[in-house]
């Protein structure tokens, strides 16, 4: 296969194998997987549980190395490390506790040489950004969860990444407090130009944010489809009402449902006649 | 605030009635009044001898705490940061904790001698244990996710250590520091009650003999003030530490 790397991030031919231990065989988390995220998308990949995407996530990030095959992030290929340019949030809440959410903020600053004053004007700018100003000087504790995972974003976009990762960023929030922050992250897609790559189990949210949804089989973790939605650039989560969100939603659910059988262990009842 | 002030106000006057009720019930043969105590233990504040026992004791427990910190904070990190060697130590320093140490005593006699060594050495094995114990979980349990965060800022191991892992361990640490204090109080001054010549343990062992039985009490309840003021000092910087979480 002639290898073209178009994408700001290409993978060609990645795999992940686990290794097995203990008398266990060895796990074939991920792939073969190709794929080429174009600057500036809302790629978003959806699967059932367990079918890789958060290996996939650490694949991108450069968190985890491939078994075979390449990731390249704006050209070059990522060597076991987490190149600049790319940030990420995760699913748990990683706030630091024992920071207030100025000084959470500026954590990923204070270890890059930058002058104070420039710490300061950056730090500002993404807490009134993120909607945090009133809450410089609260501790983590003191805040809902909706605002600790603000705080982890506002943590990462001071950095000013080109490519913004979440891993299932708002599983842990309640449905209204997720459509929200859907929103946001739609705000702040269009406002920085990043390029963001979701990994969610949430069909909705994957419809309603994103330029292009891949689904996942179940694992080893491949594409089984990806869908190009067509919304508009300035599209909100108003669009849920929208005829063509109930059709991209019925899309991926027909793709997912059998996988997701699949990786309960069941077979498909309607198939089996059961 | 000012309701928890009212609640410990409401503690001691009542902790002071029921002393007063004992007191009424089972006459100042065994248990002398609250004032009586209160004033004895005024009054041997004020004696040269004493404030040499209170200095012994201080000696040993100070000297004790310091080794009982700092000896179960590196066994703790050491194990902590090693799986396999924690996973080793894990039962034994379980089982460490939770035996007697009071059947150890003999041994530590013979080989510490009647002087303040031996006390020292029986507040320690008090301490040590609970501290390590706290330091290595502290250190196991710090959530994946600040590694996950630490690796795509790019951080060093170093870095990581300084800046992430020990903050987010410290209030877990203090915790064991806590509790390892105050049992190094209690190895310290069993080690006086046995087998010694000065510190506030013996000071009581020896109203014991002669049966003061108001010396004892006000003994008694000047170590409990002691421990009680330590233990909420130290609840205070955990406090600090937690951050309210």
């Amino acid at each position: 296969m002639a290898a073209n790397y178009d994408g700001q991030m290409s993978l060609r031919g990645v795999t992940k194998v686990f290794p097995g231990h203990e008398g266990h065989a060895d796990v074939h988390a991920l792939g073969p997987i190709d794929l080429d995220i174009v600057r500036g998308e809302f790629f978003t990949v959806v699967g059932p549980s367990g079918c890789g995407k958060s290996t996939l996530l650490d694949v991108l990030a450069g968190l985890s190395t491939v078994t075979s095959g390449t990731v390249t992030f704006e050209g070059n290929p990522l060597a076991g490390q987490v190149p600049d340019g790319i940030g990420a949030v995760f699913q748990q809440d990683a706030s630091f506790f024992w920071l207030n959410v100025w000084d959470n903020v500026a954590f990923g600053l204070r270890r890059r040489r930058m002058s104070g004053g420039e710490i300061g004007r950056r730090v500002d700018q993404a807490l009134a950004f993120m909607g945090l100003t009133g809450f410089a000087r609260a501790y983590p504790a003191q805040l809902s969860g909706g605002m600790r995972q603000r705080v982890c974003i506002a943590r990462t976009l001071v950095l000013e990444p080109k490519v913004l990762l979440l891993d299932e960023p708002f599983g842990a929030l309640d449905q209204q407090t997720r459509l929200l922050m859907g929103d946001e992250l739609l705000r702040i897609w269009r406002e920085t130009g990043a390029t963001i790559v979701l990994i969610t189990h949430a069909l909705d949210e994957a419809a309603m944010l994103s330029d292009r949804v891949a689904v996942m089989s179940a694992r080893p973790g491949r594409f089984i489809d990806i869908v190009t939605t067509g919304w508009p650039r300035t599209r909100d989560s108003r669009i849920v009402s929208d005829g063509q969100f109930g059709a991209i939603t019925g899309r991926l659910w027909d793709k997912l449902r059998e996988e997701s059988l699949r990786a309960m262990g069941i077979g498909d009842p309607q198939q089996t006649g059961a | 605030m000012k309701s928890s002030r009212f609640d410990y106000a409401l503690l001691i006057a009542g902790f002071l009635a029921l002393w007063q009720l004992v007191h009424w019930a089972v006459g100042p043969d065994v248990v002398s009044s609250p004032w009586a105590t209160i004033a004895r233990a005024v009054e041997l504040l004020r004696t040269k001898t004493f404030w040499t026992h209170i200095d012994a004791t201080a000696t040993a427990f100070g000297v004790a705490s310091v080794l009982s910190i700092a000896a179960g904070i590196a066994i703790g990190l050491w194990l902590g940061l090693r799986r396999f060697a924690g996973d080793v130590a894990d039962p034994i320093l379980g089982t460490l904790y939770s035996i007697p140490k009071i059947t150890l005593y003999p041994i530590i006699l013979l080989t510490f001698g009647l002087g303040i060594s031996a006390k020292i050495a029986f507040g320690v094995i008090h301490g040590i244990f609970p501290i390590a114990i706290f330091t290595m979980n502290a250190v196991r349990n710090v959530a994946p996710v600040y590694h996950r965060t630490a690796r795509v800022m790019g951080l060093s191991s170093v870095t990581t250590a300084a800046t992430i892992m020990a903050p987010a361990a410290l209030p877990e640490i203090l915790a064991g520091i806590r509790v390892g204090v105050a049992l190094t109080l209690l190895g310290t001054l069993i080690g006086e009650l046995f087998a010694s010549t000065s510190g506030l343990g013996f000071a009581l062992i020896r109203a014991m003999d002669v049966h003061a039985v108001v010396d004892i009490l006000a003994i008694t309840l000047l170590l409990f003030i002691f421990a009680a003021g330590v233990n909420a000092t130290l609840r205070l910087v955990e406090r600090w530490a937690r951050h309210g979480g």
